[in-house]
């Protein structure tokens, strides 16, 4: 009986613990509902927020400006026809992936770790699909018409060429926005009912107990609510890989060198996994000391994420190694231009800028110091975007600036609209995101408390009397 | 003047998940039928304490997917091949390849709403008005406490029978819930 006393609390408790040490349940909803309940917010909330908002505002002028004046107020001519838009609109797509990666197919893997980070990465996610969004659809030039692209029968008697990878894009990115928001509020809702039942104030409490929905933390409705968050898993995880792969068919279905190549789809979601562990690292590693976190996201989520990065950034590596590979194995002389001319021709600090960022620097990740120190791995994960951003501009304006015809080439340079647009979505993205930590609990505090100890009705310290048999 | 009312049910508290659940397993063996558990966190093995059937969300979902799979392939070959043919590059005016992806994405999103519609149908959610809601304690449930609740329209309810089975199941705080 002592033995298999002792090894039924080895198994819950692994060598280094998801939670710190200490807490129970109780402590941990404290924790956290706090955070939002506060009367009083702190100065760093705000002073981040002015200048969230103040990015945003440049935003608006840019998006504003591009509509009275039009599309040639940007950087793109024939032959770049796609510019910073597209490049923003990929870089922003793919960070979103890292969001569902964690919570749904983490989820299908059982992986504890995750209930401390699934929060904000989900909403990370649908912060970085919203800035996404509005390139597409200030790139259409006349953006009050971005309702054409969907099929409703109109008065034109025409409908969307639904033969087109930009037509099966739309259907791809709104459906992944829905299914995105939709996993995130099913989430969120038993938290909602935590913070309706812990508010002081009449206001806060009917605010919360709207979106709580009712919530009562039956046992009948944890079980439907399961196989429910059970289900939008499993749907999210191939949702999440065709959204990428439909995203690189806009370019691997089209004629251009250095585009037209089967290796994209996985490439892509590999890249998308990359770049978005590469945000949540970003974001966490300042958010969990300013918000006092660091007994709920521990050291352990960073090594993950860490390795996650590295496996990833690995892939990404050796899709580029193999695209070099097959454009000098097709024989395709416009092939092989297309790939020399990334490397050596007038973008090559775009290229290299990418090769160090997305291949050389994460290898550092081997390293388990390197690993543990917080600020070598929030500077190695800002590069790791840095590198995103330049892989998406070597693909796209690298192969579109010199295509078929030498007399159409040409050099891309963003104007100032193109560049307030890029920043402006950082202002949109934070300021959304600052709002989010304040008014909704960042992390999901009743799976926190479904991964302790105390909540296992099977261990001693969840009540059970007889060594955890049953 | 007012005529009683009649009591919600009676609501007994637990400290852990294991008293919680030993607890359900009495009162299922007693042979309950409108009675509930009520935890901050989903407590594995609860279901079968409570003997609960698998859920039906599954068949929303997969009604969802279903819809959605069919509504895209019938809408993409209406669409293209019967309203408005145009012909590109001589391809065939539908094909099941190229109505392929926005078909799984339309599965995938009816599929979603079918289980969170299903989910929320089943519990019948929202709800924002309940008995249990207006309960002194219960706010307790989404915190760190563990309820039974036994309504007072269960066949085999009685006031002190009742009581006495979730007394001896452990719990030291019991009251009853106003309707």
């Amino acid at each position: 009986m002592a033995t298999t006393h002792t090894d039924s609390v080895s198994q819950h408790e692994p060598s280094s613990p998801v939670i710190g040490p200490g807490y129970n349940y109780g402590s941990i909803t404290d924790k956290i509902s706090v955070i939002v309940l506060t009367g009083t917010t702190p100065l760093s909330w705000f002073a981040g927020f002015l200048i969230a908002f103040a990015l945003l505002q440049a935003l608006q002028l840019a998006v504003a400006w591009t509509v009275i004046f039009g599309l040639g107020t940007w950087g793109i001519t024939i032959p770049i026809g796609w510019g910073f838009a597209i490049v923003n609109f990929v870089w922003w797509i793919g960070i979103g992936h890292a969001g569902t990666l964690i919570s749904a197919i983490l989820l299908l893997f059982r992986q504890q770790w995750r209930t401390s980070i699934n929060r904000f990465a989900e909403a990370m996610t649908l912060f970085a699909v919203s800035c996404a969004g509005i390139f597409p659809l200030i790139h259409m030039g006349r953006p009050w018409f971005g309702y054409w692209m969907f099929p409703y029968p109109s008065v034109m008697g025409i409908w969307p060429q639904t033969r087109s990878p930009l037509v099966w894009d739309v259907f791809a990115v709104s459906t992944y926005a829905t299914v995105s928001l939709l996993f995130w509020y099913v989430g969120l809702v038993p938290d909602l009912g935590t913070l309706r039942d812990r508010a002081k104030h009449k206001l806060v409490r009917l605010f919360y107990g709207v979106l709580a929905l009712g919530w009562r933390g039956s046992a009948q409705h944890w079980h439907r609510y399961e196989t429910a968050y059970l289900l939008l898993a499993g749907l999210a995880t191939p949702l999440v890989i065709s959204v990428h792969s439909v995203v690189s068919f806009d370019f691997a279905t089209s004629i251009i060198p250095g585009w037209h190549t089967t290796i994209f789809p996985p490439y892509f979601v590999a890249g998308a996994i990359f770049s978005g562990f590469g945000m949540v690292l970003t974001l966490l590693i300042p958010l969990r000391k300013l918000c006092k976190l660091e007994d709920i996201i521990t050291m352990r989520h960073v090594d993950i994420m860490c390795k996650v990065t590295l496996a990833t950034g690995s892939i990404v590596g050796y899709a580029y190694a193999m695209e070099f590979f097959i454009a000098w194995y097709s024989g395709s002389p416009y092939e092989r231009f297309a790939f020399i001319n990334r490397a050596l021709g007038p973008y090559w600090w775009g290229y290299w800028t990418m090769i160090t960022c997305n291949v050389l620097v994460p290898q550092l990740f081997w390293f388990k110091k390197v690993r543990s120190n917080l600020w070598i791995v929030f500077i190695m994960s800002i590069l790791v975007n840095v590198g995103m951003w330049f892989e998406r501009f070597v693909i796209i304006v690298i192969s579109l600036h010199r295509d078929f015809l030498p007399a159409n080439w040409a050099y891309f340079k963003p104007t100032w609209v193109d560049i307030c647009t890029f920043i402006g979505t950082f202002g949109l993205f934070f300021t959304m995101f600052l709002l989010f930590i304040r008014f909704l609990p960042m992390i999901a505090i009743s799976e926190v408390k479904g991964v302790t100890p105390q909540a296992d009705p099977h261990h001693p310290l969840g009540g059970a009397k007889d060594g955890g048999h049953h | 003047m007012n005529a009683p009312v009649k009591p919600y049910g009676i609501i007994a508290e637990f400290d852990t998940p294991a008293d919680a659940m030993h607890a359900a397993e009495k009162v299922r063996d007693a042979g309950f039928r409108r009675w509930d558990v009520f935890t901050p966190f989903p407590v594995h093995g609860m279901d079968r304490a409570m003997g609960l059937k698998n859920s039906k969300v599954g068949w929303f979902a997969f009604i969802g997917g279903v819809t959605g799979y069919t509504c895209g392939m019938l809408m993409i070959w209406y669409l293209n091949a019967v309203d408005y043919p145009i012909l590109v590059g001589g391809k065939p005016m539908f094909s099941p390849y190229s109505a392929f992806p926005p078909s799984y994405e339309l599965t995938i999103l009816f599929g979603a709403f079918g289980s969170l519609g299903g989910m929320l149908f089943l519990n019948k959610l929202p709800r924002l008005h309940h008995p249990l809601l207006k309960h002194r304690r219960f706010a307790q449930a989404t915190h760190d406490k563990y309820f039974i609740v036994i309504e007072t329209d269960d066949p085999k309810y009685s006031e002190t029978e009742t009581r006495q089975l979730l007394e001896t199941a452990g719990s030291k705080h019991i009251e009853m819930v106003e309707e």
